[in-house]
């Protein structure tokens, strides 16, 4: 597989960055697990935000989720397990403790819970200093927030706030992945896509072919640095990982 | 991984057995696989397929505009859910879902007489509860050999073939675990204030949450009795009869009411032995935004597109086929990669007993004298097959030689 994009991502290591995933037309989870492997590897501690599948989905696909949970390296946050609590409660009684996803209960609480939960999930303590580099929050995906009917308003304030804890306090990386639907005219969705854009040090943009459907070149993947060039690569994922090629070196056609 | 167009139900498509190629290695198989009727594991992610899909799926069907071919599939899901002796439960707001039930198509089980449905059923309902009372005495080294059913073992097969022009009979599903939710007969129509949710999809996720724990689907209770699949068919969700507002108005009361409905039923299925097949008249939809949302919240999302009424019915292009199918989404689950179909430009016909997916192709150009307005409506209908469906290959261009 091609070394560029992985000489880009070690990058990531040494600065603390925010990192856009940005999939249109296409599915870039792939993406979402290449990071999750990175930096579980690379002994940071993970603070793994899926709301868009279950925890055995992400442990399926090569990485030992459950080990890295149970030494205390990763915390997994199950958004649909948690939102069926919030959806069919109990009771009618409020819940005895604040919940990630309590803005599905009650619109007005916003993500001040699950900023919460990230905060506390990533706070280091001395003992944590010692056994893990630096923090690491993963999200897949923001758009689903929207798609729930939260303000936009309210998920930027959500990434600042996170941004803040994470990059700025704890040197520490974030990894975001949101979907572009441009031609959709999700106003919502293009106005957190664009100012994640300005605030992103690294933007990755997958993107299906605009030939359509292919079978060998799963699609189109851009990388940009911040005042740098930007690089674009095709690839195609197999079943254990991603090959990255230079656009119209695909192995089925050369 | 079977991928929704092939192996939908009950439906013959000779031309697209995308399951005979899957990869021959096995990945991360687990050590226990489940044994359910009607099912068997993928090769790929040990996922467990049922002849529609994977378990712990959701799949969106976008209506086509009189609702005749999507419903004509959803009936299918739930007969090969009752011919494979799955459980089943059908929503629907407008029809009932007995109705609903009678109206579902014949198998068609080759060489085996109609009586013997019947006793199919009852022999896998005494299986459980009995052990054989005979003992071999001739035979007696076969003892211990599992028993082969005698009948023609139509129902141990992978998928089955359904004649649209008959009706299936009271006795194939009698016996059948059936949990009907009809929304008229549920609750008033109003919305549940706090979570900003229209009480009726909160009805009905309660309800299945309900079906779901009591029934074991969940694996949260031991199960007394031998596992077996959920099969949900939703119909029309969205639609006015729903009670939702989406259908009518540009900009609805509370647009996110579906989106939650769905976030909640895939948190359901995933975490249960089931699988769902929606049906949604995304064509009156009027905000797309809405639709590309509930894309993202579902794992198979494939739009019907019926020639009836429409101008590509007198179309000489499409004279082969009725309809349309596009589909815009496939599930990734548990794996990176899915089984992935050489094509996405699909059609279907409607023959006396068959349903048929195909690949789309044109007729070739027969004629001597290829006028301009052939070409210009070659050129028309890819554009509309192009608007229609999305990230759908756009090669069907008039190429010059």
């Amino acid at each position: 597989s091609f070394s560029a994009p992985n000489s880009i991502i070690s990058l990531l290591h040494n600065l603390s960055n925010c990192v856009l995933l940005s999939e249109s037309k296409t599915d870039g989870s792939f993406l979402i697990h290449h990071f999750l492997s990175f930096f579980l590897k690379g002994t940071c501690k993970v603070c793994f935000l899926g709301l868009v599948q279950s925890f055995s989905h992400y442990s399926t696909v090569g990485i030992n989720m459950l080990q890295a949970r149970e030494k205390g390296q990763l915390v997994f946050f199950e958004g649909l397990r948690n939102s069926l609590d919030m959806l069919l409660p109990e009771s009618d009684a409020s819940d005895a403790e604040p919940q990630p996803l309590s803005f599905l209960r009650w619109p007005s609480t916003d993500l001040r819970n699950l900023f919460d939960f990230v905060n506390s999930s990533l706070s280091q303590s001395e003992n944590d200093m010692s056994r893990w580099a630096s923090p690491v929050l993963l999200i897949d995906d923001l758009s689903v927030l929207l798609s729930l009917g939260v303000n936009p308003t309210a998920v930027l304030d959500f990434i600042h706030y996170c941004r803040m804890a994470v990059c700025s306090k704890q040197q520490g990386n974030m990894v975001t992945l949101v979907h572009n639907e441009d031609d959709l005219g999700d106003e919502d969705c293009d106005l957190v896509l664009h100012a994640l854009t300005h605030q992103s040090s690294l933007i990755l943009q997958v993107h299906g072919l605009n030939t359509g459907y292919c079978r060998d070149v799963h699609g189109q993947d851009k990388f940009q640095l911040k005042r740098d060039h930007t690089h674009v690569f095709q690839y195609k994922v197999h079943d254990k990982g991603v090959s990255f090629f230079a656009p119209g070196t695909s192995s089925a056609v050369l | 991984m079977a991928i929704p167009v092939q192996s939908m139900t009950g439906i013959s498509n000779a031309r697209l057995n995308v399951e005979m190629n899957t990869t021959s290695f096995q990945k991360k198989s687990r050590s226990k696989l489940l044994s359910i009727p009607g099912t068997r594991p993928s090769f790929q992610n040990g996922q467990l397929l049922v002849s529609t899909g994977t378990t712990s799926l959701d799949y969106v069907i976008e209506e086509d505009v009189f609702d005749s071919y999507s419903h004509m599939l959803l009936k299918y899901f739930l007969a090969e859910g009752i011919v494979c002796s799955h459980s089943f439960l059908i929503a629907s707001a407008g029809e009932h879902p007995d109705d609903i039930l009678q109206g579902l198509p014949a198998p068609v089980l080759d060489d085996v007489p109609k009586d013997e449905i019947g006793k199919i059923n009852q022999r896998r309902e005494n299986d459980v509860s009995e052990e054989s009372q005979d003992s071999m005495k001739i035979a007696w080294r076969y003892q211990n050999q599992p028993k082969v059913q005698t009948v023609l073992a139509a129902s141990s097969r992978f998928g089955h073939y359904y004649d649209a022009s008959k009706q299936m009979s009271a006795e194939t599903f009698e016996s059948a675990e059936y949990y009907p939710f009809y929304l008229p007969a549920e609750v008033h129509l109003k919305y549940s204030v706090s979570s900003n949710i229209h009480i009726g999809y909160i009805k009905l996720l309660r309800f299945i949450q309900g079906v779901i724990h009591k029934e074991g689907f969940d694996r949260a209770c031991p199960q007394s009795k031998t596992r077996n699949i959920l099969r949900i068919g939703i119909h029309s969700l969205g639609s006015v009869l729903w009670g939702d507002d989406i259908c009518c108005k540009d900009d609805p009361l509370y647009a996110y009411s579906l989106t939650k409905f769905l976030y909640g039923l895939r948190g359901l299925l995933r975490t249960s032995l089931s699988v769902c097949m929606v049906t949604v008249p995304s064509h009156l939809i009027q905000n797309k935004a809405i639709m590309g949302r509930v894309t993202n919240l579902c794992d198979t999302v494939i739009g019907i597109k019926s020639f009836n009424g429409s101008e590509k019915d007198a179309n000489d292009l499409y004279k082969d086929y009725h309809g349309l199918v596009c589909v815009k989404k496939i599930p990734y689950l548990n794996s990176l990669i899915c089984e992935l179909p050489d094509t996405r430009d699909l059609a279907f016909k409607l023959k006396r007993k068959q349903f048929t997916i195909e690949r789309l192709h044109l007729p070739p150009d027969l004629s001597d004298t290829v006028s301009r307005l052939n070409k210009q409506d070659l050129a028309e209908s890819s554009k509309l097959l192009r608007m229609g469906c999305g990230a759908a290959a756009t090669g069907k261009k008039h190429l010059d030689f």
